[in-house]
């Protein structure tokens, strides 16, 4: 726990008080739900010789044999050390996710023949956007904030209705106006570079505000020490206040880097290539939505996944200076 | 006594020349006409109660306040809002907080080597030869590689000193350097300054260290409502305090 405390409350789901009517809950939902005749309980009834029973005493019985197999799960999970009940409950979570999935009689050789094809182009095209966008925004978001902090009411002025607009309308509004507006004025915009002007665009105004709170969050002494020693305005901000920051910066950046990866996806709007484009294209030909949408949709988790574990590393670079 | 008079009255220029200093934070004045001159080579301590204006007084002469009325001269330099005069002020002035002020990303020999590199202009390894020499002068070189967060108040405050005598100053400003330690680590950075003293460096320094006041100030000034209510050598305001508000404030620090 981030706050050790010194004293053991019971658990709450050793709780009899909790627990029995949670299981309650739980058994009167599944029966209600009528699970006997779900995908899961049809297979349950096959597995166990069950087909002989009435439709409502079948659903009965799975109904509790799911609500005991729960309690039974959490009895032993509610043992284990910390670490292994994450674990645990991850892999269980996740099985439970692919059961979903597999009930939608997923076509797996069509997926197997175009995977490749979401990879090689579509995810590349998608890492691309997010990367360019990303770097982008954060400089956008770096004018921002140096903007918003200083003294000079027209950059002052600039970067208040910059983050207002962009923060203000829709991203796929955003999107449009660039990819069908710009033309009005004579500049045709290819499809790729409307995409990530958009998402720059969007994203910098939100991140205008992490970078001007994590500036804002660094002492005022740190200023003044810098400056005591002859440190010019510019030196301080780049040596002694952004460096700081960053540890501030850090964790909502790649917060917004993961969003990033997914709003990419209305991009697919104008017609870039990009895994959500593709994964909607590549379904329609063959009537699979279904395969596509749940390939795409895991791939942008993996990387969700991929792109939370290299945040941790950077925070810990940035924080090492407060390790004890 | 006798030498430190001669060498103040030898010394053409002195070190910090205040006249007529006024100074608003909105409508409240925070300094009613100062008038304060430090000589070369003078220990000066500033007391008075909180509020009073003295960490006021002193963040003025290396323009970390601004101020509406007066003259300020450093070195012969009249101090103002142009750059150039400002960092020429900030280049013979060092100066320590009460909150240390370290840079907290940086090591202890890095916090020290950045100004030399970025304001001095010195090579890496001049720059590095010089800060763990002031590191040494101060007695942590062993700490060099830690980074704030791992050193004690006390050695963080020697590691802050050690950063602002690199620079070389001519005159060095103390904002109540000891106020945010602990007791026992009170005297290892009392124990710098006493050191710092005797080598002749120009000190002023705001404190409640009356003990460090008596060993080292040449002279000892007494503020109270953003005035100099009252100034002497130490063993004259100590023993002997002209007016009622002194008098008090020594009956409350001194126990």
């Amino acid at each position: 726990m981030h706050y050790a405390d010194n004293v053991d409350y019971p658990p709450l789901l050793r709780r009899p008080i909790v627990f029995l009517p949670g299981l309650a809950l739980l058994f009167e939902l599944l029966r209600w739900w009528n699970v006997g005749a779900s995908a899961v309980g049809v297979g349950l009834v096959r597995l166990l010789h069950l087909a002989a029973l009435s439709p409502a005493s079948s659903n009965v019985l799975i109904a509790a044999l799911l609500t005991l197999l729960v309690g039974f799960n959490l009895a032993v999970v509610i043992r284990l050390p910390l670490r292994w009940q994450v674990y645990l409950v991850w892999l269980e979570l996740a099985i439970l996710l692919l059961v979903f999935f597999y009930s939608f009689n997923l076509s797996f050789a069509f997926i197997e023949r175009k995977i490749g094809f979401l990879l090689r182009q579509g995810l590349v095209m998608t890492l691309y956007i997010s990367v360019v966008s990303i770097s982008i925004a954060s400089v956008l978001a770096l004018l921002g904030a140096i903007a918003k902090l200083s003294s000079n009411g027209i950059a002052l002025g600039i970067a208040n209705f910059y983050t207002s607009l962009f923060r203000g309308i829709p991203l796929l509004m955003q999107i449009y106006m660039i990819y069908l507006g710009l033309p009005q004025l004579g500049y045709v915009v290819n499809a790729l570079p409307t995409g990530i002007a958009a998402l720059s665009l969007c994203y910098g105004a939100y991140m205008t505000e992490i970078f001007r709170a994590g500036i804002e969050s660094i002492p005022r002494g740190q200023w003044e020490a810098a400056r005591a020693l002859g440190l010019k305005p510019s030196s301080t901000t780049l040596r002694i206040i952004l460096p700081q920051a960053m540890r501030v910066i850090i964790p909502p950046t790649g917060n917004q880097f993961i969003a990033m990866l997914k709003d990419s996806s209305l991009v697919s709007v104008v017609g870039v290539w990009e895994l959500m484009y593709l994964a909607r294209t590549q379904g329609q030909t063959e009537f699979r939505h279904v395969e596509m949408m749940i390939t795409a949709s895991l791939i942008y988790w993996i990387f969700s996944i991929l792109l939370e574990l290299i945040q941790a590393r950077i925070e810990r670079y940035y924080g090492r200076a407060h390790e004890h | 006594m006798s030498t430190k008079v001669s060498s103040a009255t030898a010394a053409a220029v002195p070190a910090v020349a205040i006249r007529g200093l006024c100074k608003w934070y909105g409508r409240f004045q925070a300094l009613h006409g100062i008038d304060l001159t430090v000589a070369r080579g003078e220990r000066l301590v500033v007391c008075g109660p909180s509020g009073s204006g003295k960490s006021t007084l002193i963040r003025t002469i290396n323009a970390l306040e601004g101020f509406e009325r007066g003259e300020i001269e450093v070195d012969g330099i009249p101090l103002s809002r142009q750059p150039k005069a400002v960092e020429a002020v900030r280049s013979r002035v060092g100066m320590v907080f009460q909150q240390f002020n370290l840079f907290p990303h940086l090591t202890a020999l890095d916090n020290c080597t950045l100004p030399l590199r970025l304001v001095r202009r010195l090579p890496a390894a001049a720059a590095q030869e010089r800060a763990l020499h002031y590191l040494s002068k101060v007695r942590i070189p062993e700490q060099a590689g830690k980074f704030p967060a791992q050193l004690s108040g006390g050695q963080q405050q020697r590691v802050a000193i050690a950063r602002a005598l690199a620079m070389q100053p001519d005159i060095m400003l103390f904002d109540e350097p000891t106020s945010s330690l602990d007791p026992e680590m009170v005297k290892e950075v009392l124990d710098t300054m006493v050191q710092l003293a005797t080598e002749g460096m120009t000190m002023i320094v705001v404190t409640h260290e009356m003990g460090f006041a008596r060993q080292v100030a040449d002279r000892v000034i007494f503020m109270d409502h953003g005035s100099i209510i009252e100034q002497g050598a130490p063993a004259e305001f100590f023993e002997r305090p002209q007016h009622e508000r002194s008098r008090l404030f020594l009956l409350k620090v001194l126990h």
